[in-house]
């Protein structure tokens, strides 16, 4: 079974998305093998929903790209992988964040993960998942220069073996 | 998210990217591709659907730690469980975003 990649987007949207090859100077290949087994791997969760700590974070910037639709907020939040769905937010304009809000394992499945370390599938999850803010095709060159070299850090210090992307 | 998959894999970090648009990922040259036919905003599954949120995880693992070579993408051959029309209206802000606001306008501007 071959997923519809566009099952789900407005038909006019398509072109937005298809046919448009690999972003300008990231054609190779890029590989980094995953040596060790599962079970005594440690995985790293990242999603692009735009979840912060409600209490102890910022948002991220809607308003910046309220006034200004072609840019995006390129910052990071660090996210306990002990955080409960009720200390958390959204900060997304291209989604409806209410099934989001209602469970927050549909974009970043902590608990899941938790699960899977207990049964010893997983070797262990770390401490402080990644969320970033999703839809920024535009503009990547904040992320390239600043964002990913610090989850690049982030996640080595919290000792990943692998990490699970997933857009909003 | 594809490109940011290839910027952590460089860096020597294995990555897998879960999406519903697994097509975009293939050509954008993410290593490891889970394909999902879901709505957006829900990458692994239904609100409170365990099961369903640990198919795409187990999955999404199973290829992070199991591909054999860059460009692996495997799609979950599970169906959304809501009729089509309400799920496609449902994962939809409320207001446009503000890109496809411009893009409208920028439409509707060029047809008169």
């Amino acid at each position: 079974m071959v997923v519809d990649s566009y099952r789900f987007l407005p038909r006019s949207f398509r072109p937005f998305y298809e046919g448009r090859g690999p972003y300008p100077g990231e054609e190779s290949p890029v590989w980094a093998p995953f040596e060790k087994r599962l079970s005594a791997s440690r995985i790293a969760l990242l999603t692009s929903a735009g979840v912060y700590l409600k209490a102890s974070q910022a948002s991220f910037d809607v308003g910046g790209e309220q006034s200004n639709p072609e840019w995006g907020d390129p910052t990071w939040r660090s996210i306990p992988a002990t955080a409960r769905p009720d200390e958390m937010a959204v900060a997304h304009l291209h989604i409806n964040d209410e099934d989001v809000l209602a469970d927050p394992e549909i974009a970043l499945p902590m608990r899941g993960l938790a699960e899977l370390v207990k049964e010893g599938i997983v070797g262990g999850a770390v401490a402080h998942h990644v969320a970033v803010m999703g839809y920024q095709d535009r503009g990547l060159e904040d992320w390239r220069s600043t964002t990913a070299p610090e989850i690049v850090a982030h996640l080595r210090g919290q000792g990943a073996d692998g990490l699970i992307l997933a857009p909003a | 998210m594809p490109v940011l998959a290839r910027w952590i894999e460089a860096a020597g970090i294995p990555t897998v990217v879960v999406t519903m648009m697994p097509a975009v990922a293939d050509e954008r040259r993410a290593p490891r591709v889970v394909g999902v036919e879901f709505p957006f905003g829900h990458a692994f599954g239904m609100p409170h659907d365990k099961a369903m949120q640990r198919r795409v995880l187990e999955l999404a693992l199973r290829v992070l730690a199991g591909a054999a070579s860059f460009g692996t993408r495997v799609d979950l051959d599970v169906e959304w469980p809501l009729p089509l029309r309400e799920a496609y209206r449902a994962w939809q802000p409320k207001v446009p975003s503000p890109i496809v606001r411009k893009l409208l306008e920028a439409r509707a501007q060029a047809s008169t």
